[in-house]
C-alpha cells in the first residue's frame, strides 16, 4: 500500500540550518548535511534542503552544501531556493538533488516548470506554494513570494492547477498563518488544493504533533507533509511519529 | 566492469552515488565506467540502465546503437538492470510513447495508471514508498528482501505482471515492481532512493 510520506525540511541561511517562525525568527539548528543525514537514518522518507534566503539576497542555491548533504542520502531529496533557470537546477540536479523546489521564480515565470520537466522529468519538479488565507478564508488564500514578503494576488488553487498543467510533478503548500506554530496544519486549505489537483501534495506548516499529521493526512487529504521544526530539536524522530501514526491507523512506511 | 549508460534521462548521479557506497572510492573508480558507448557495453560483465522520466528518452538508445549493443551483451551473458524506465524498456514499449519501441525481451506493453480504479479516482503519478509483495523466492535480485518491503516509486507509466515478474506492487491493481530472467533485470522502484533495501538491492546485483 502506498503510504503517507513523512518529510523533513531543513531551512537553510548562510549555509546553517535555522528555523523560523512564521518565517522571521530565526533560531541556528546546524549542519546542513549532517542533520540531512541524521533525518534519514531516524526514519524520514524524504529530506528537503529550503535556501530561504537565497532568493531576496539573490544568491545561488549552495551547491557545496547539497553535494555534501547529498553523498550519503539514500532517500529522495529536493532542494529549493535560488533556482531561476533550467541551468540553476541543471547545477542542483549535478550537485545530487533528485527534485527541485520553484516558487517565486515559477510565478515570475511559469514556463520554467515545463522547462526543467522537459529535461529532467516531471517527476522532479515540485513547484512550493507560501499561502496566505484572505478575509473569506481558503476561498481567496493568496500565493505570497520571496519568502512570504510579496503578495502576488494570485488565488492559491487556481494557481496550483495551474502549476499542475504546465507540469509539476507535486505540490509542496506552505500555510503562512500555521507556519511554525506548532499548533497544526491548515487541513482545510491543503483539502482544496488536493481535491483540485490530481498530483501529490505535500502539506506544511504548523507540525507540532502526531495528531497533527494524522489530521492532515485524513481531513487534509495530504499525500506527504513537512516539518522542520518539530524534528531539529529533539522534539520527536520520523520513527518515533510514524510509531504513533501507525497506532492510530495511518499507513506509513515502518520499519524504516 | 559495472558500466552506468548515460542516455540523458535523470539520475545517473544517485545511481553512481550509491554504487560508490558499496564498493568504495577506489573500486568504483577502477570498475565503473559511464558511458554512451556501444563497445563499452559490448564489453561489460553488468550493465545498468538508470533512468527516469519519460519512454521517449529510450529513443536514444536507438540512434547511439545502444540497443543493439545491451542486445549483444545480454546474449553473451552480461548482467543486466533496468531502473524505472529501464525496467520498462525491457518490455516491448510503452503507450507513453508508442513510436518508440523497447527492447522486448519482456512480453506486454506499459501503460498509464488507471484514472478510476475500484470506481475510486487514482491519483497519478504514484510517488512515494510501497511495498514490494509476491516476492519470488528465488530471485537473485531480491535477495535478503522480505515481502512488505518498502521501496521508492515516482512513476506514471507501469509495466504489467508477467511471468518474468519477482516482486508486484498494488496501486490501482498489482504491476511489475520487479522483473527477473536468468541475466535480465530490472525495478519499477528507485534502489538509489529506497534507503537500506534499495541498497541491499544494489549489493545483490553487484555481488552477482
Amino acid at each position: 500500500m502506498l503510504t503517507k510520506r513523512i518529510i523533513a525540511c531543513l531551512d537553510v541561511r548562510g549555509g546553517r540550518v535555522v528555523k523560523g517562525v512564521q518565517f522571521v525568527d530565526i533560531v541556528d539548528a546546524g549542519d546542513p548535511a549532517e542533520l540531512a543525514h541524521r533525518h534519514a537514518e531516524q526514519g524520514a522518507d524524504e529530506v528537503v534542503l529550503l535556501d530561504i534566503t537565497a532568493t531576496h539576497e539573490g544568491r545561488g542555491t549552495l551547491l557545496e552544501t547539497v553535494r555534501r548533504a547529498a553523498a550519503k542520502l539514500f532517500v529522495p531529496f529536493t532542494v529549493g531556493g535560488g533556482v531561476r533557470t533550467a541551468d540553476d537546477a541543471a547545477a542542483v540536479f549535478d550537485a545530487g538533488a533528485d527534485k527541485i523546489s520553484i516558487n517565486s521564480a515559477a510565478i515570475a515565470r511559469p514556463q520554467l516548470i515545463g522547462e526543467i520537466g522537459a529535461s529532467f522529468g516531471a517527476q522532479a519538479v515540485i513547484v512550493a506554494i507560501d499561502a496566505r488565507r484572505g478575509t473569506k478564508g481558503v476561498d481567496d488564500a493568496e500565493v505570497f513570494v520571496s519568502g512570504g514578503r510579496k503578495p502576488t494576488g494570485l488565488r492559491v488553487v487556481e494557481w496550483a492547477r495551474e502549476a499542475e498543467s504546465r507540469g509539476a510533478g507535486e505540490i509542496l503548500l506552505t500555510s503562512m498563518d500555521t507556519d511554525g506554530m506548532r499548533d497544526g496544519f491548515d487541513c482545510e486549505l491543503t483539502a482544496a488544493v488536493s481535491e483540485a489537483v490530481q498530483i501529490p501534495v505535500i502539506a506544511s506548516g504548523g507540525a507540532g504533533s502526531a495528531a497533527h499529521f494524522a489530521d492532515v493526512f485524513g481531513r487534509g487529504k495530504a499525500d506527504a507533509a513537512l516539518a522542520a521544526s518539530i524534528f531539529h530539536f529533539g522534539v520527536t524522530s520520523s520513527r518515533d511519529l510514524k510509531a504513533q501514526l501507525a497506532s492510530v491507523g495511518v499507513s506509513v512506511r515502518l520499519p524504516c | 566492469m559495472i558500466v552506468v549508460i548515460d542516455y540523458k534521462a535523470g539520475n545517473l548521479t544517485s545511481v553512481v552515488k550509491a554504487l560508490r557506497y558499496l564498493l568504495g572510492e577506489e573500486r568504483t573508480a577502477r570498475e565503473v565506467v559511464v558511458t554512451q558507448s556501444p563497445d563499452v557495453v559490448r564489453g561489460a560483465d553488468k550493465v545498468v540502465l538508470p533512468g527516469v522520466g519519460h519512454f521517449q528518452s529510450t529513443q536514444l538508445l536507438e540512434d547511439l546503437g545502444l540497443t543493439e549493443a545491451v542486445r549483444e551483451s545480454i546474449a553473451k551473458g552480461a548482467w543486466f538492470l533496468g531502473i524505472c524506465v529501464g525496467l520498462q524498456w525491457l518490455f516491448e514499449g510503452s503507450t507513453e510513447a508508442p513510436g518508440t519501441p523497447g527492447l522486448g525481451t519482456l512480453a506486454g506493453m506499459c501503460e498509464h495508471f488507471p484514472v478510476l480504479y475500484k470506481d475510486v479516482e487514482l491519483k497519478s503519478p504514484h510517488v512515494g514508498w510501497n511495498s514490494l509483495e509476491q516476492i519470488r523466492p528465488n530471485s537473485r535480485l531480491l535477495r535478503g528482501v522480505a515481502d512488505g518491503s518498502f521501496v521508492y516509486f515516482t512513476h506514471s507509466w507501469r509495466a504489467p505482471v508477467v511471468q518474468a515478474t519477482a516482486a508486484v506492487t498494488n496501486y490501482g491493481g498489482a504491476f511489475t515492481a520487479a522483473a527477473e530472467r536468468e541475466n535480465v533485470m530490472g525495478v519499477q522502484f528507485h534502489p538509489e532512493k529506497s534507503a537500506a533495501i534499495g541498497l541491499q538491492v544494489f549489493k545483490n546485483f553487484v555481488e552477482l
